[in-house]
């Protein structure tokens, strides 16, 4: 497979429009993400950001709109993204190991039929180091901590060694070693010259993990650098009114969302 | 009767066991993927729709040669799997209602068209409603290798695509971003436990051919956490049952399906109970455990409080009536006896109890354990 990364954005959704039944949950969005940056998603509950990302990955089909990564079609770039999913998305009973999860990351490249071998296992090892988890490789994955499965989850996207990683809420329900993981992780990518975006929601956060930001609610409110875009008045845009005491960088203490 | 010596002699006995055998490894393997994937109902539903299969295919073709059966019975029971799909993603009918109405649907007509079937004069008729409870006792060496030869196509299935199925059962989004079919890979997976009902019909019958998919599975899960050996367990598990249900059947001449699902049940049972780190009695053997070291050392806490309370003598007895009080009299005199029996406490003639120096330095070492490191005293 070939793959180009070219001049253009990462990745370039336009006018994304998609609704269930007859509530639209995508409006008309646009979602640039420049090459090298972390990026997160804000918004409400119920704004589509779990559902953007699953637009730009195909894995929903838009009413309307497309998505070019590094200026070609996602179906021909598909080799350049690595997706970390909701940890609540997959049922963690499942029989197997942390490390036969990390291996997973490896099947795109394998092609058919062809099953894992040495190589593709010390690079699912590899991974597992490079989110401190190589000490429970052969642990069965319903006995990990919910921060630890979703290193776990880190760890399968890194094998894929991608140049974009969409990520659906890595920091939800983690504990603090799993959070600092997570976030020197991120700026490793960032250093590598990679492109992350992330759905977040903890606000307090945003401006000190993250370079970029889409605010979302069903429409895309404003995007772009964190000190230009994620401001008081487009929080409470956002969040139509329901936010108190967050503004530019500052991590106010105080800061809170009501739902 | 010995059944162990028939079973190399007579002829009967060995294709029951062969077929039976065959029957559960397939069904055993492929269900293992089905009870991963929540699809247990699923199965039912499609192992009922399957009825109208054999009816049909009998009436078409006049045939009762069993591949002829099988392909009937596939085709609709694939249908009914279809239908339950299409419904589910066309309507806002939920999913458990479109399996039961497909079921119920296909059974019924299935039902319809077997007893227009009976009504014939026709001396073929006879047989096809053994298809509802199974009958070992029938098959006839050409079931076994039909029953063999359409399982192993199947195996062959899940061996040649295993990771591919692996991760449409563990995350079949992520699968899909890796740039898998996950829609057609699905499709094929629900198609081999098609073939993996359709090849138990005969012996277990459409009511009861969900159990002998389930039940390996669900059994197997308890004693593994690895997939493979999950899956070869499924279809050891399912041969066994088949074998022995089977057999259980012919000499004790009851009808083979229930007798099949009987033993595999008792599987699960046992699996449920006894299996290593899952069993429910390890789990309430655990839970007691700790419980009731719990308790010794709530004891051993309250003497060396008592103890305390008396500085100037700290093995003085103590009259322990205010313990049962408070701990309940069977839980205290229990930990008591235990705490006398390791040496921690001593029972003084008066009839008063104190711990003895070593015990008094175990609930010190406790009680600095409790409060955890980084709290200085």
């Amino acid at each position: 497979m070939r793959l180009r990364t070219g001049n253009a954005l990462a990745v370039q959704a336009t006018d994304l429009t998609l609704a269930y039944q007859q509530r639209p949950v995508l409006w008309d969005v646009d979602l640039e993400v420049p090459r090298g940056v972390l990026m997160a998603i804000v918004g409400p509950n119920g704004a589509g950001k779990t559902t953007l990302l699953r637009a730009v990955l195909g894995l929903l089909r838009p009413a309307a709109g497309e998505v070019l990564v590094f200026g070609r079609p996602y179906v021909e770039q598909r080799g350049l993204i690595a997706y970390v999913p909701q940890r609540g998305s997959v049922d963690w009973d499942f029989p197997t190991t942390a490390l036969d999860i990390v291996t997973m990351g490896t099947y795109g490249g394998l092609g058919w039929v062809k099953r894992p071998g040495a190589s593709e296992r010390s690079r699912a090892t590899d991974a597992l180091a490079q989110v401190g988890m190589q000490n429970y490789a052969d642990r069965q994955i319903s006995q990990l901590s919910g921060g630890q499965q979703q290193r776990v989850f880190l760890a399968r996207a890194l094998v894929q060694d991608a140049q974009v990683y969409l990520m659906d809420e890595p920091f939800q329900g983690v504990d603090a070693t799993t959070e600092r993981a997570i976030v020197d992780l991120l700026r490793a990518l960032r250093a590598d010259g990679k492109t992350v975006v992330a759905v977040h929601h903890d606000l307090q956060t945003v401006a000190e993990y993250f370079d970029q930001v889409t605010l979302l609610n069903v429409r895309r409110i404003a995007a772009g650098p964190v000190e230009r875009v994620f401001t008081e008045e487009n929080l409470r845009l956002t969040y139509g009114g329901r936010v108190a005491g967050i503004g530019g960088q500052t991590n106010g203490a105080d800061a809170a969302v009501f739902p | 009767m010995d059944v162990l010596g028939d079973l190399f002699l007579d002829y009967t006995l060995r294709t029951v066991a062969l077929g039976s055998a065959a029957l559960g490894i397939v069904s055993g393997a492929l269900g293992a993927f089905a009870v991963l994937r929540r699809q247990a109902l699923l199965g039912d539903a499609m192992s009922h729709a399957a009825l109208p299969g054999v009816a049909l295919a009998f009436l078409v073709t006049g045939s009762r040669a069993p591949l002829v059966l099988m392909i009937g019975a596939a085709v609709t029971g694939w249908l009914a799997a279809v239908a339950i799909v299409s419904i589910v993603r066309a309507s806002r009918v939920k999913t458990d209602t479109a399996m039961a109405l497909m079921l119920s649907v296909f059974f019924g007509g299935g039902l319809v068209v077997l007893t227009f079937i009976q009504r014939q004069p026709s001396a073929g008729k006879a047989g096809l409603d053994k298809f509802l409870f199974g009958q070992a006792a029938a098959m006839l060496e050409i079931d076994v290798i039909t029953m063999a030869s359409v399982g192993a196509l199947g195996l062959l299935g899940v061996l040649v695509l295993w990771k591919e199925f692996k991760l449409l059962s563990f995350d079949p989004d992520y699968a899909a971003t890796l740039g898998m079919p996950t829609r057609r890979l699905d499709v094929l997976l629900t198609s081999l436990l098609v073939i993996a009902i359709v090849v138990g019909l005969k012996t277990v019958g459409v009511v009861l051919m969900s159990a002998m998919v389930v039940a390996p599975g669900a059994a197997a899960r308890q004693w593994t956490n690895h997939l493979g050996v999950m899956v070869t367990l499924a279809a050891l598990f399912g041969a066994a049952a088949g074998v022995l249900g089977a057999l259980l059947s012919t000499t004790a001449e009851t009808s083979t399906g229930p007798t099949i699902v009987l033993v595999a049940t008792g599987l699960v049972v046992v699996s449920l109970l006894v299996a290593p780190a899952r069993g429910l009695v390890w789990a309430r053997l655990r839970a007691w455990r700790s419980h009731r070291l719990l308790a010794l050392e709530a004891v051993l806490a309250d003497l060396a409080a008592l103890a305390a309370q008396h500085s100037t003598d700290a093995t003085r007895p103590h009259d322990v009536a205010a313990l049962h009080a408070v701990r309940g009299r069977a839980i205290v005199e229990r930990a008591l006896s235990e705490l006398a029996a390791d040496g921690l406490a001593q029972r003084h003639d008066s009839g008063g109890w104190s711990l003895t120096p070593r015990g008094l330095a175990e609930a010190d070492r406790l009680a600095r354990l409790r409060r955890g490191p980084g709290e200085v005293s």
